[in-house]
């Protein structure tokens, strides 16, 4: 007897174990299992990326659309250009849509948010989104208001 | 000599030593087979290393143990496992494992080393429990018996599995009158109808005299005597009449090697 | 010169030691498999070592998770990014804390345990007396609880983890009054599974397994006396809170810095 509680007691411990590690899977780090895999890669150049990374998430109107995988920096155009993977379904990014990099919050990190235009034909794999729109560089803002009011 | 046509120990130029202290020095003994051998000396002298030695323990600085003509020293330790299986020790603590019952004790050596079922372990376990007279305890834990008890435990899980030699590291310590006199019997019993080879490491003169075949006595890490009970109490030797008769002053020192007692002493006082 | 002499001597010491370890582990995991007879002593330390564990890990788990709400509440507030606090509580868990605490505990309440119990059995020539059955004590004994513990721990630092994060949530939302749904939604944004979680996971078990190993090999290798055994007994809780520490500092510098 026990022998049997030791052995329930084991169980139920693994198990325990099992459920922590689906519980940080899904509540904490948002794993979400269908999207993982599918999704096709647009590219976009920027003046200026700040601080964005890869990794860095992807977003339209707020909703998480897919993440940065890839910042290089571009021999012919001299100017940065990021890759991102964008979830298969979200397929409806019309090729006139424009991409900012955008900061959460006033120290947040920054990520990309997108807006579709009004083209009738989409994004497919491997297309640069033209329309784009630098990172805020809290400096050169700073300077730019500095001179406006000196030069005022 | 009789006694060694048929040698199932023989250990040959024995050397051993402790760091710096030597504990055997270029020992031959030999034990014979199907006799009880008594190993006996002053405490301190190296009788509980001997058994280990024997046992494949400890490793001998230089010298051979031949069990059976297999040289324990040079074993691997799969081959050294497998003559163990041959051997009982009944340790000097009983070394009782202290996690599981003592009917679990008895019955360990039997389920490592065999496919019995449940019913034959469980009769077999009883049979060895009655020898010793501990059958009534055999749902204790260790930690509920008495030192002498657990000793008891111990040498019926010693002789669980019918070894063909079997090693008592002093048996007879802590225990009653009455119990001695059973595990005298028992051991003599055990020898004579099954033909183990015993080994008995003791202290205890007049029960080792009445029960050993053949006698070795140990000091300064040489054999200062062997022979039968009969001839040993014929030597005329000053330091083997010392310790059959227990006499505390003799050549045989009953101190650990030391300095000068007085010195000692005043050194205190410097 | 005499000095130099006690620092040589105490070096080759350690990596005598250091030796002798390798060789217990590599003699205990390193067997025939005998899964009838192992399968039951396994089961039995995973409830020792793991299942009588469970109570300091929850406790501190809640409590961790409970104090790094409060404190990245009191910090992020000034910078009007509360909703963040979701997102530091876990990172900070998963990453960091979950483990090594983990660690920490498992070693001064399992490890010293397993080096006590080992230490005693051959004090009292429990493992002699095993030897001269024919069994192995590497394997019967050593084997079982090292492998127990190598499952363990990891088990132990989810749990902490999990409650970890509860612990902060029931402080931001209920206490603070944190939009629940931002709280969690901030906290999925940022922690990465594979890169977080699973990163975390691979360190709780190289902790399981040093952690472990020191404490089985202090207690086969200790003196055996009551003294010997409450030498080794703190030598494993000093060895593994250091090695906890120390690797710790490398897997991080591996795993998350720009190496
Ligand atoms: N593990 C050990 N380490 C160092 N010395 C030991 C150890 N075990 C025993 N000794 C020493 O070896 C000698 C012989 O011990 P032992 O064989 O136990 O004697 P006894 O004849 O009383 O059984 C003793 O003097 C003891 O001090
Ligand atoms: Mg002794």
């Amino acid at each position: 007897m026990r022998m049997r509680i030791l052995e329930i007691s084991v169980g139920a411990f693994i198990l325990a174990g099992i459920l922590a590690l689906v519980g940080l899977a899904l509540n904490v780090s948002g794993l979400n299992v269908s999207n993982t895999e599918g999704a096709y890669t647009v590219y976009a150049r920027f003046e200026n990326i700040g601080g964005l990374t890869p990794r860095a998430k992807v977003t339209m109107s707020g909703v998480a659309i897919g993440e940065v995988t890839e910042v290089i920096l571009d021999r012919d155009e001299l100017v940065a250009r990021v890759a991102m993977n964008i979830h298969s379904d979200v397929d409806f990014l019309s090729t006139d849509s424009s991409a900012s990099i955008l900061t959460a919050g006033l120290l947040g990190e920054q990520y990309i948010g997108i807006t579709v235009g009004a083209e009738e034909e989409y994004l497919q794999n491997g297309d640069f989104i033209e329309d784009t729109q630098s990172a805020l560089v809290l400096e050169e803002l700073i300077g730019k208001f500095l001179f406006n009011e000196v030069s005022e | 000599m009789t006694q060694f046509d048929d040698v199932v120990i023989d250990i040959q130029k024995l050397s051993f030593s402790r760091g710096d202290r030597p504990i055997y020095n270029e020992v031959d003994i030999k034990i014979p087979r199907g006799k009880i051998t008594a190993i006996m000396g002053p405490s301190g002298t190296g009788k509980t290393t001997l058994l280990k030695l024997i046992g494949g323990q400890l490793k001998p600085d230089s010298g051979s143990i031949l069990v059976d003509s297999k040289n324990i020293p040079a074993l691997s330790r799969s081959d050294l496992f497998g003559v163990r299986e041959r051997m009982g020790m009944l340790f000097q603590s009983g070394a009782l494992f202290t996690d599981i019952s003592v009917f679990e004790n008895v019955a360990f050596p039997i389920r490592v080393h065999t496919d019995l079922l449940e019913d034959m372990i469980r009769d077999v376990v009883l049979m060895k429990l009655h020898a010793v007279g501990l059958r009534g305890a055999h749902d204790l834990m260790p930690s509920e018996l008495s030192g002498g008890m657990a000793r008891r435990v111990a040498l019926a899980r010693a002789i669980a599995l019918d070894p063909d030699i079997v090693m008592y590291d002093e048996p007879f310590t802590g225990q009653d009158p009455i119990a001695m006199g059973v595990l005298v019997n028992l051991i003599r019993r055990l020898n004579h109808s099954l033909g183990h080879t015993s080994i008995i490491v003791s202290h205890d003169i007049q029960e080792t005299l009445g029960i050993a075949d053949y006698i070795y006595i140990i000091a300064d890490s040489k054999v200062i005597a062997s022979g039968t009970p009969e001839e040993l109490s014929r030597v005329e030797s000053e330091q083997v009449k010392q310790f059959i008769q227990g006499l505390p002053d003799g050549p045989v020192p009953f101190h650990f090697p030391a300095n000068d007692y007085e010195d000692d002493l005043l050194k205190g006082n410097r | 010169m005499d000095q130099l002499a006690l620092l040589g001597r105490k070096g080759l010491d350690k990596l005598a030691a250091f030796g002798r370890a390798g060789m217990i582990l590599f003699q205990s995991l390193v067997a025939k498999p005998q899964p009838l007879v192992m399968f039951p002593l396994f089961v039995k330390q995973i409830y020792f070592i793991g299942v009588l564990s469970l109570i300091i890990i929850v406790v501190s788990g809640l409590f961790i998770g409970m104090v790094l709400g409060l404190q990245g509440y009191t910090i992020l507030v000034d910078y009007g990014s509360e909703q963040a606090v979701g997102q530091m509580v876990a990172l900070s868990l998963v990453r960091e804390l979950a483990p090594v605490v983990t660690a920490l505990l498992f070693a001064g309440r399992a490890g010293s345990a397993l080096t006590a119990e080992i230490g005693l059995m051959k004090a009292t020539e429990q493992l002699s007396s095993l030897e001269m059955i024919g069994v192995d004590p590497l394997r019967r004994i050593i084997a079982p609880r090292f492998w127990a513990g190598f499952i363990c721990l990891p088990i132990l630092s989810a749990i902490f983890a999990i409650v970890g994060v509860y612990g902060g949530s029931i402080v931001s939302i209920d206490w603070l009054g944190i939009y629940d749904g931002s709280f969690w939604a901030n906290m999925q944004n940022s922690v990465n599974f594979y890169d977080d979680v699973l990163n975390g996971l691979i360190k709780a078990v190289v902790f399981g397994f040093v952690v472990t190993w020191i404490a089985v090999f202090q207690g086969y290798d200790c003196i055996p006396t009551s003294e010997g055994i409450s030498q080794a007994t703190t030598k494993t809780v000093v060895y593994s809170s250091l090695a906890v520490l120390g690797l710790d500092f490398i897997l991080t510098a591996v795993m998350f810095g720009e190496l």
